[in-house]
């Protein structure tokens, strides 16, 4: 079964390399321009992986992932912030509400990939 | 003939090289290359103690009297140097420590900075060096006289000679005066350091000393064939051959002993060779060298007084034994001088006169120029030294104490300082001169000279007391001092004096009144017949005896005060307390805290002393305004305060002139006063500086904080198309089976977003000129209307594009507002074009307008006009209506997410229009358009 990464970000013309590095590396994606309707595909969609803005309008990703961390079903679900914001102190914050990676933009198509894979990798 | 145009001219050449070095040296310093700081300068320096009686005077008492006549001179020095140098490394470390700068200083200044001491110490030193500075003077008009009547060598005592010698002797005066006036006092110096004339003196040691040696060996190797043919040649002659041998009389050992006391004494008491051992003193450890340097020094000017001598005599007394006059006239023991039929030869210039008479002539020059050497430079330091004396020890003490001068209050003496030192050098000269003229022909140069070490070793008890023995007292050393200056002035002034028939000759045989105990010459009954005293030292003697037995018995019955006490404890354990400085700071509490305080504000302004003075007081739990008082802790601990402000030398001093009230000498006044203005204005300055720096401080933190932000938002702002634009041109460059309709998407993403970068970049700039200030405006009269009508110009393409209903209104007559024409324009066309992206994207309508508006400021209105541009697009929430103007804020849209652009337009808009003197605002509802309304003031 394929895995199912989300992605989320408000700028479409990021959404659409990401989009495309996903399919081409045979993952299910979806992608999501506002903090809630993440929640929402979280909640339906149940990703695998979500590849998570955080300048987002109105709920941002911290919000996000501090919210999917709560709940216990989402557990398992690899979170990898992926963001302009590239000070230590927005990093630190990020990797503190237990995310599995903090991706600074702009980034390395390989190395995304190869990390998401990576993250993936452990789980059956 | 030697004309003596050409002697002047040889000899003012010679004082011109002189001056060159001094000159050269005083800039080296100033520079801070010292080129003094060697041992072997300093050993030379001290050979200024060799002078024209070293010269030509040894040669002299040699003749009459051999090895014994001078070589106690120069043993004196040598033990002196050799046994005695922990004397002088005491005195030369107290000196460095308390700034010393002369000898009567020294005295006075451990002795509680008696200025009774210092006063006394002068007198005894300008009287006693007087005798001495007129032998200078006698050795260089004779010297002069002798060699302008070259190649006569026959000194005619006729009148119009006599004259002469001492119309030069005048003139000569009168130079050395000058010459020291510009040595010595062509500035103020506060140390009382002369780089350059130290420089200038160890190069006169080096000439004096070629051109004895150049006499010496002209006589030994060219008229003989060495030592051994001289010295045989001179045994042939009883009156020389009787010299071989030390001639052992009542007198013989007394008289060596007293000359050699004298000498260790001089070689340090001397005001010129207190200056050069201890005051020009560089490094302490130079000592070391000049230890065995120079008593070499000493040892090779003197080697060949003897040869000379007996030169002279063997080639004088042949001509004597031709001469019938002065065959008759020739004593069994040689008196130094030999009386011709034209004339007489004195063996004192034995070195000069040898020379004319063998012809010699450039020789003989030289000879000249080395004694003028060893002359002039006895006379400059000398004076120099004694005018340092006069004015800081003797004049300025007693003009300040003149309370109708107002001196205190001037606030620069440097002027008059430099004139009294000139004075002075003048008048010490000018009584030298006095002196030769009365006196000194009924003597030789070396008991003239005599007369005058025996006056300064009046100073030895005091000084060698002073600095091992604590329990020595002001009134000790100035009792002795008193007594043995009394004495002195009565044992060898007065019978000089009297020989020279200012006084009853009858005075010295028979005493005053009769009474033949008193006699100056046989004072209490001691004389040669009963113990083998002569005049030297007999007066010495009877000097010291005085002095020491009044020293030491004074002072054991006298109390010291606390400054006395102060002072001893620093002279005398100088090595204790030059290690731990701090400690050293003994005082007497007689200051008042608001001196302290006033001291400290001078120094430290008034914020920091009260802050200072505060911290104190609550350290010691006291109440700060009341309770303070000026205890021991207070005064170090000011002194310390100001140690940190201007050095701990000049806190020290500032400090005590505060808590002693003492007066300190001129010069430091004087120092002290014109650094203290420029501190004062100086520490003025510095606390208005911190105050402004304080506020541009947190002036700075804020923008820097602000410059913070804003870099991490444009980086931020850059980062989001650069994502894409990376992330597209990988895939395009990695995926080389992309088909054409993704290319061309992925490709046109691309060029979108580095357009949007170049924009963003574009902004910033522009942002960042505005903000900084250093867009330049080109304000000029305009009217509005032509504004507006270039920016729908410019904006037609976009709002044609989206299909927007653009609505117009302009006015028929003009809108003349001041304003750059451009960038009122950027405002339009960013406004307009704002609306253009908020419009509702399938009914678009824009708005815009102008109207008059008065506002109201202060009592008048003010005309002005208020454009609008209104859009009826998603409108913009209250809360955020401020916040769009600052720069990269957004609304992010709940339905329409994050607009483009790139979130300094409007900050831009917000700062042109602020400016211009406008205002800007917007009036919206969310989902009800916005409309944007901005005013600018009227001309007409």
């Amino acid at each position: 079964m394929k895995k199912r990464i989300l992605i989320v970000d408000d700028e479409p013309n990021i959404v659409v390399p990401l989009e495309f590095l996903m399919k081409q590396n045979n993952f299910d994606v979806q992608a999501a321009e506002t903090g809630e309707k993440a929640m929402d595909l979280i909640s339906s969609w149940k990703p695998d992986l979500i590849l998570l803005d955080i300048m987002l309008p109105g709920m941002d990703g911290y919000e996000v992932c501090q919210k999917i961390r709560q709940e216990k079903e989402f557990n398992h679900t690899r979170i990898v912030f992926l963001s302009a914001m590239a000070r230590s102190i927005d990093i630190a914050k990020g990797m503190g509400l237990s995310a599995d990676d903090y991706i600074t933009k702009p980034f390395a198509t390989d190395y995304v990939v190869n990390k998401i894979k990576e993250l993936l990798a452990g789980d059956s | 003939m030697l004309e003596q145009k050409i002697i002047i001219f040889v000899a003012f050449g010679y004082m011109g090289l002189l001056f060159a070095i001094a000159f050269f040296g005083d800039k080296r310093a100033e520079a801070g290359k010292s080129i003094i700081s060697n041992p072997y300068i300093y050993a030379l320096s001290l050979a200024v103690y060799c002078t024209a009686w070293t010269f030509y005077g040894s040669v002299g008492a040699a003749s009459r009297s051999g090895a014994t006549g001078f070589l106690s001179i120069y043993l004196g020095p040598t033990l002196m140097m050799i046994l005695g140098w922990p004397i002088l490394r005491k005195i030369i470390c107290i000196s460095k420590i308390n700034r010393i700068t002369s000898i009567a200083d020294f005295i006075a200044s451990r002795y509680g900075k008696s200025a009774t001491i210092g006063g006394a110490v002068t007198i005894i030193a300008v009287l006693g060096i007087i005798p001495y500075m007129s032998v200078q003077i006698k050795a260089i008009s004779t010297s002069f006289q002798l060699i302008s009547q070259y190649p006569d060598v026959y000194m005619a005592k006729t009148a119009s000679n006599l004259s002469a010698i001492k119309n030069t002797a005048f003139f000569v005066a009168i130079l050395l005066a000058l010459f020291a006036v510009i040595f010595g006092t062509r500035h103020l110096e506060a140390t009382e350091r002369h780089e350059g004339l130290v420089a200038a003196i160890a190069f006169e040691s080096i000439v004096k000393l070629v051109a004895i040696l150049s006499v010496g060996m002209f006589i030994t190797y060219g008229l003989y064939s060495g030592f051994g043919d001289l010295f045989s040649q001179a045994s042939l002659v009883p009156r020389i051959e009787q010299l071989f041998v030390m001639e052992v009389n009542a007198s013989t050992f007394t008289g060596w002993y007293n000359a050699l006391f004298l000498a260790m004494m001089a070689i340090f008491l001397l005001p010129r060779q207190f200056q050069v051992i201890v005051v020009e003193n560089v490094d302490e450890n130079y000592l070391k060298k000049a230890v065995w340097l120079f008593p070499m020094y000493l040892l090779a000017i003197n080697i060949f007084v003897i040869p000379i001598a007996f030169g002279g005599m063997l080639h004088f007394f042949k001509q004597c034994a031709l001469d019938p006059v002065c065959r008759q006239a020739l004593p069994r023991t040689f008196g130094g001088i030999l009386k011709f039929a034209n004339g007489t030869v004195d063996a004192d210039y034995f070195a000069l006169s040898l020379l004319m008479a063998k012809k010699q002539q450039g020789l003989a020059l030289f000879a000249f120029i080395g004694g003028m050497s060893a002359a002039t430079g006895m006379v400059i330091v000398e004076t120099i030294a004694l005018s340092t004396m006069v004015c800081n020890d003797l004049v300025m003490p007693v003009l300040l104490r003149l309370s109708f001068l107002k001196l205190e209050q001037k606030s620069d003496l440097s002027r008059l300082l430099l004139i009294i030192r000139r004075v002075s050098i003048l008048l010490i000269v000018l009584l030298g001169y006095l002196y030769f003229h009365y006196v000194v022909e009924y003597y030789s140069l070396v008991s003239i000279g005599m007369i005058s070490f025996a006056a300064v070793a009046q100073f030895s008890p005091a000084v060698i007391g002073g600095i091992f023995w604590k329990g020595a007292t002001r009134r000790g050393a100035l009792w002795g001092l008193l007594a043995g200056f009394i004495i002195w002035v009565y044992t060898l002034v007065l019978p000089s004096l009297a020989q020279a028939g200012f006084l009853s000759i009858k005075l010295l045989t028979h005493g005053p009144f009769g009474i033949e105990l008193l006699s100056p010459v046989h004072l209490f009954g001691l004389d040669v017949r009963h113990l083998g005293f002569n005049q030297y030292s007999h007066a010495v003697f009877w000097s010291m005896f005085a002095n020491i037995a009044l020293f030491t018995g004074v002072s054991l019955f006298s109390k010291q005060n606390a400054m006395e006490h102060k002072q001893a404890t620093l002279f005398v354990d100088v090595f204790k307390y030059s290690v731990e400085s701090e400690k050293s700071s003994f005082w007497r509490a007689t200051a008042s805290v608001l001196d302290l305080r006033m001291l400290l504000e001078r120094f430290l302004g008034k914020n920091r002393t009260d802050d200072a003075l505060e911290l104190y007081a609550r350290e010691h739990h006291l109440n700060w305004e009341k309770d303070l008082v000026a205890d021991a802790g207070l005064v170090s601990y000011a002194e310390k305060l100001l140690a940190g402000a201007i050095g701990s030398a000049s806190a020290l001093v500032m400090v005590r002139s505060v808590v002693e009230e003492e007066p300190l000498g001129m010069d430091e006044i004087m120092h002290i006063l014109d650094e203290t203005q420029q501190i004062i204005i100086y520490s003025r300055e510095l606390e208005k500086a911190t105050r402004d720096l304080e506020a541009a401080n947190e002036r700075l933190k804020e923008l820097d904080r602000l410059k913070n932000e804003f870099i991490s938002t444009v980086t931020h702002e850059l980062r989001s198309p650069l994502t894409s634009v990376r992330a597209l041109a990988e895939i395009v460059q990695n995926t080389p089976d992309l088909d054409v309709h993704k290319h061309h998407q992925f490709v046109g993403i691309i060029i979108k977003e580095s357009e949007r970068l170049s924009r963003l970049i574009n902004a910033v700039l522009d942002f960042q000129k505005i903000e900084s200030g250093q867009i330049q405006w080109q304000m000029g009269r305009l009217d509005f209307n032509e504004v507006i009508e270039d920016s729908v110009f410019s904006t037609g393409q976009l709002i044609e594009e989206k299909n927007i209903n653009f609505i117009l209104e302009t006015a028929k007559n003009p809108w003349i507002v001041s304003g750059d024409k451009d960038r009122l324009i950027q405002v339009m066309v960013n406004l307009i074009s704002n609306a253009v992206k908020f419009c509702d994207p399938d009914n678009g309508r824009i708005k815009v307008g102008m109207q008059v508006e008065s506002e109201k400021a202060g009592d008048h209105e003010n005309r002005c006009l208020k454009v609008f541009v209104k859009d009826n697009g998603i409108g913009i929430g209250k809360e955020d209506q401020e916040i769009i103007f600052h720069e990269f804020r957004q609304v992010i849209s709940q339905t329409r997410g994050r607009p483009a652009g790139t979130g300094i337009g409007l900050t831009i808009t917000k700062h042109i229009i602020d400016s211009h003197g406008g205002r800007i605002w917007v009036d919206s509802e969310l989902d009800k358009g916005a409309t944007f309304f901005f005013t600018l003031p009227l001309i007409e």
